[in-house]
């Protein structure tokens, strides 16, 4: 029994040097970037991060249809309309790109659509806010869309491939949607005082918020080390919402529109903008589920997939009959 | 929630005459049309291709990812098989 317990002990520790030594040769693949691919061996906490992160990434382009969508039927002319459902399926094949991509991890689709109905998954924060006006859909184009792309574009070099492949596609289609987003701003813009000063409201209400979509500041952010060590991300929260601040900026003065930011000025010294406070607390009541819109849109997801269950199971029937038939 | 989750596809694109289908993603679906349907609309929504393939995923056989390097070994020593093994004597060309 002595000596048996002192071979199990001979183990763990074998056991214990072999998985150190392959986490090392994982952090030297990522280090000298390359890729990491579904089947290929990667720490538990890397494969849960990245589950989180882009299931996360992905129900956000399913809620993200809502807030648009919202406008589908009162656009101002057929052109637009056009544009804006060709915006919102876009926003549907991102979601899809991407649960393709989780499902490479081992998580199944209707386990992370479960996740999402049940509240136990988050999205982002951003689409718990109400599109008010028409103006509204030409600032989350040009505004969220904006941080969007600033997010995402890093992403494309992530250190999981599937993950980095989707965003490729994605981001292609997101340049589409900043542009009809300011698009929309512009002609506001040219229009009279009525169509200007909609498009100035609209700023005014989505400005944080889309300042918020960058996440807690650095020295907040629990998950940012570690990802940045795995090349899951590439900048930081700051730094990305520093850089949308920057060129964001120049783009509302062409307008002729005012950010709402009495803190805001550039310096000369840095080349950047500085700005003011962003309301963390208000982030938080709607990271926790309390923010203007969060039951409504979890509510409607819900509806539309059970009101939909019935198709997916019509649907199934008719493939088992087709194939008992073809068997038979 | 559907009793049974549709079966997943793997999707590939060939985007023009000349190229060989390529790998975009998967796509979930009832039945091998619906694959198709699905793939068409999540994949060339802005004519990304002339060619759809889609095959149920658990009908594609891998090689395994851990077992690579003994997998793929045996050409590892045989640096005869490219051109560069040979050295060329000066003053012949086009070679």
């Amino acid at each position: 029994m002595y000596t048996q317990g002192l071979d199990q002990a001979g183990k763990d520790k074998q056991l214990a040097s072999e998985a150190e030594d392959r986490l090392s040769a994982f952090q030297a693949r990522v280090d000298a970037e390359e890729k990491i691919e579904a089947k290929d061996w990667m720490p538990e906490a890397y494969r849960r991060t990245l589950v989180r992160q882009i299931s996360q990434h992905a129900h956000s382009e399913i809620i993200g249809m809502q807030p648009e969508g919202n406008w589908l039927t009162r656009a101002p002319s057929l052109k637009r309309k056009a544009i804006l459902l060709a915006k919102v399926q876009d926003e549907a094949g991102h979601g899809l790109y991407l649960y393709s991509a989780a499902e490479t991890l081992g998580v199944s689709r209707d386990q992370m659509v479960a996740d999402l109905l049940s509240g136990k998954a988050k999205y982002s924060s951003i689409f718990n806010y109400p599109t008010l006006s028409w103006a509204d859909i030409g600032a989350i184009g040009w505004l969220v869309d904006g941080a969007a792309i600033m997010n995402q574009i890093p992403l494309c070099r992530c250190s999981y491939g599937p993950y980095a492949r989707a965003m490729v596609r994605v981001c292609k289609e997101e340049s589409f949607h900043q542009r009809q987003g300011f698009d929309i701003m512009h002609a506001l813009c040219s229009g009279s005082d009525k169509q200007k000063a909609m498009a100035q409201d609209a700023l005014d209400r989505w400005w944080w918020p889309s300042l918020m979509m960058f996440g807690p500041n650095d020295s907040e952010s629990k998950h940012s080390a570690q990802s940045m060590a795995w090349k899951i991300k590439r900048f930081s929260n700051d730094e990305l919402r520093q850089k949308f601040v920057d060129v964001t900026v120049q783009q509302a003065d062409f307008l002729g529109l005012s950010i709402p930011d009495d803190d805001l000025q550039f310096d000369d010294t840095t080349g950047h903008y500085t700005f003011g406070e962003i309301d963390w607390q208000e982030f938080l009541d709607v990271i926790a589920g309390n923010g203007p819109c969060n039951r409504q849109r979890l509510e409607k997801r819900k509806q539309a997939h059970d009101d939909g269950a019935w198709v997916r199971e019509a649907a199934q029937e008719y493939a088992l009959k087709q194939a008992a038939r073809t068997a038979a | 929630m559907s009793k049974q989750e549709w079966p997943l596809y793997e999707v590939f694109i060939r985007s023009k005459a000349g190229l060989s289908h390529r790998h975009a993603g998967s796509v979930h679906a009832a039945d091998d049309q619906m694959a198709l349907d699905n793939a068409r609309d999540t994949y060339t929504r802005r004519s990304e291709g002339v060619s759809l393939w889609v095959v149920r995923s658990d009908r594609i056989v891998a090689s395994d990812p851990a077992e690579s390097a003994a997998f793929f070994e045996p050409a590892e020593d045989k640096i005869y098989r490219h051109p560069t093994f040979y050295d060329i004597p000066d003053g012949v060309e086009n070679l």
